[in-house]
């Protein structure tokens, strides 16, 4: 299909150490969308911020192919959010969110303005000069996806994102995050061991098995509501069913591994 | 955080401040009349013949050997050059071991060839390595300074090495993420994340490029503090010795201040 944006087939990957090789992925094969938002739940330890890397490049794959399709015919463009926001404490937020495009070499004025507008659009503005550890976790996380987005990336990689925040900041950020994402029309994929984020998030859940990963189950999410918000997602008439269905995926994968 | 203003601070707070403040007070006056006493006693001793002032000298006489040699600006010359060594000593240790541990880091292959030379040298007492180097360098400045690198570099390049080896793997990791090559790691993420370590290596390494110094100025020098305590022994002008001791002192402890400074410096800016 061409809306394809990203095609993975038959992956495998082992981690070596010298006390015996761990695989890590084994016959997995999945793709995504262009404008999806795919989120990726597992037992943990199964090896998804695995595929994470192997996607970014970060890590070669044994075997199998991860095949791109960006919006151009060309390898489209990845931005990676990590677990923590990395928000460097001796830069201003202003050249925090600017280092992608400062290693790149990309500081050019187009580039910087669209960074300004994002930092006005979702509430940064007053803080660029400011330091890290004067902005609130939900902010500071926001602060990483400007950062992320600043290279302009077509795809989007969260590995678990919002699993260092306490709850509460989490519902918000969760919700803030999803907003943006679809607001620049990215393509996602989110890790996350949370049912309820990758229910009320995502347009597609999928289960993987316990270590080696591969494909367990696949949920496309549909859910009746008034808007996108994540928040009105969790009241959705549907929503406890996905959620009691994957968890019984989940459960099940857990209970056998 | 809400901090409350003088005027607006409750009796507590004040009660606080006011204790925390007289606890400092305290220990700053202790300090003065410790050394006070010390220097009391010292010249009453003196005085009483209670003990040798030949061998011992005595603080009215320190003070007066001190004036003089203020007066025939010796002192200058001697003082000048000690810091000169020890600085230059020192600014080339904090360079080479910059350089040398950055290196190591790049090279992982490269660190453990030479981390069993590095333990070596290190532990090594660097006095023993004088009398070599005034054969190989013969007696003056350059034997001097490299006696002051040789006491502290290698200690310097072994802790930025192991301060460098702990920057957060994750900070590094987001810089692949954004496209970064090692060099982007190191300038971006290593580098800025060590300036503590780098630091209080420098704090170490001006208190012993002094060590270096003097030890370099009691075998190779004609002038210097080293020299000056050396040569004062040798004529059993103990005055003049312990006077240099005390210079020595004051040195040691204005230069360490110095660094201190910068350090204090850097945390405020941050």
């Amino acid at each position: 299909m061409t809306s394809d944006i990203l095609k993975i087939e038959n992956l495998f990957f082992a981690y070596h150490t010298l006390t015996g090789e761990t695989a890590a992925i084994s016959g997995l094969s999945f793709s995504v969308r262009r404008g999806e938002f795919l989120a990726i739940v597992g037992p943990s330890g199964c090896g998804k911020s695995t595929i994470l890397s192997l996607i970014a490049g970060l890590l070669e794959p044994e075997s199998g192919g991860i095949t791109f399709c960006g919006a151009d015919g060309k390898k489209p463009g990845i931005g990676y959010m990590l677990q923590r926001d990395q928000l460097f404490e001796w830069r201003s937020i202003w050249k925090n969110v600017t280092l992608g495009l400062e290693i790149q070499h990309k500081l050019t004025a187009p580039n910087l303005e669209r960074v300004k507008k994002m930092l006005a659009d979702y509430g940064l503005a007053d803080f660029a000069s400011k330091r890290p550890s004067e902005l609130s976790g939900g902010m500071r996380q926001r602060a990483a996806l400007i950062r992320t987005l600043a290279l302009g990336p077509e795809i989007l990689l969260l590995d678990e994102p919002f699993s260092a925040l306490d709850y509460q900041t989490r519902l918000t950020v969760s919700a803030d995050i999803g907003r943006i994402i679809k607001a620049e029309g990215k393509t996602a994929l989110l890790i996350t061991h949370d049912l309820s984020e990758a229910v009320s998030l995502a347009d597609r859940v999928l289960v993987l098995t316990s270590r080696p990963a591969r494909v367990k189950a696949e949920f496309p999410i549909r859910l009746t509501r008034p808007d996108d918000s994540p928040l009105s997602a969790r009241k959705a008439p549907e929503y406890t069913d996905y959620f009691n269905q994957i968890w019984e995926e989940l459960s099940d994968e857990k209970n056998n591994g | 955080m809400k901090k409350t203003t003088a005027e607006t601070c409750s009796q507590a707070q004040r009660d606080f401040i006011r204790a925390h403040k007289r606890h400092h007070r305290f220990v700053r006056h202790m300090r003065a009349a410790l050394l006070l006493l010390f220097l009391l006693l010292w010249e009453y001793c003196a005085d009483q013949n209670l003990i040798d002032s030949f061998f011992f000298s005595s603080p009215s006489r320190v003070a007066a050997c001190f004036l003089e040699m203020v007066q025939d600006r010796s002192l200058f010359s001697h003082i000048g050059i000690t810091l000169l060594e020890t600085v230059v000593s020192f600014l080339l240790v904090t360079g080479l071991s910059l350089l040398a541990a950055t290196l190591l880091w790049h090279s992982r292959k490269l660190s453990e060839i030479l981390e069993p030379y590095l333990v070596v040298l290190n532990s090594l007492p660097k006095s023993a390595l004088a009398p070599l180097l005034i054969v190989w360098l013969g007696t003056g400045i350059n034997t001097i300074i490299t006696a002051g690198i040789s006491v502290a570099v290698f200690g310097a390049v072994i802790s930025l090495y192991t301060g460098f080896l702990q920057a957060d793997p994750e900070k590094q990791m987001l810089i692949r993420t954004l496209g970064g090559n090692r060099r982007d790691i190191f300038f971006k993420a290593v580098l800025p994340a060590s300036v503590p370590v780098i630091l209080s290596s420098m704090k170490v390494n001006i208190g012993l490029a002094l060590v270096g110094v003097i030890i370099g100025e009691f075998l190779a020098a004609r002038r210097g503090l080293g020299y000056l305590i050396i040569y004062s022994s040798q004529v059993f002008q103990l005055t003049v010795l312990i006077t240099s001791i005390l210079i020595l002192c004051a040195i040691a402890m204005g230069l360490y201040q110095i660094v201190q400074g910068a350090e204090h410096w850097y945390k405020k800016r941050r």
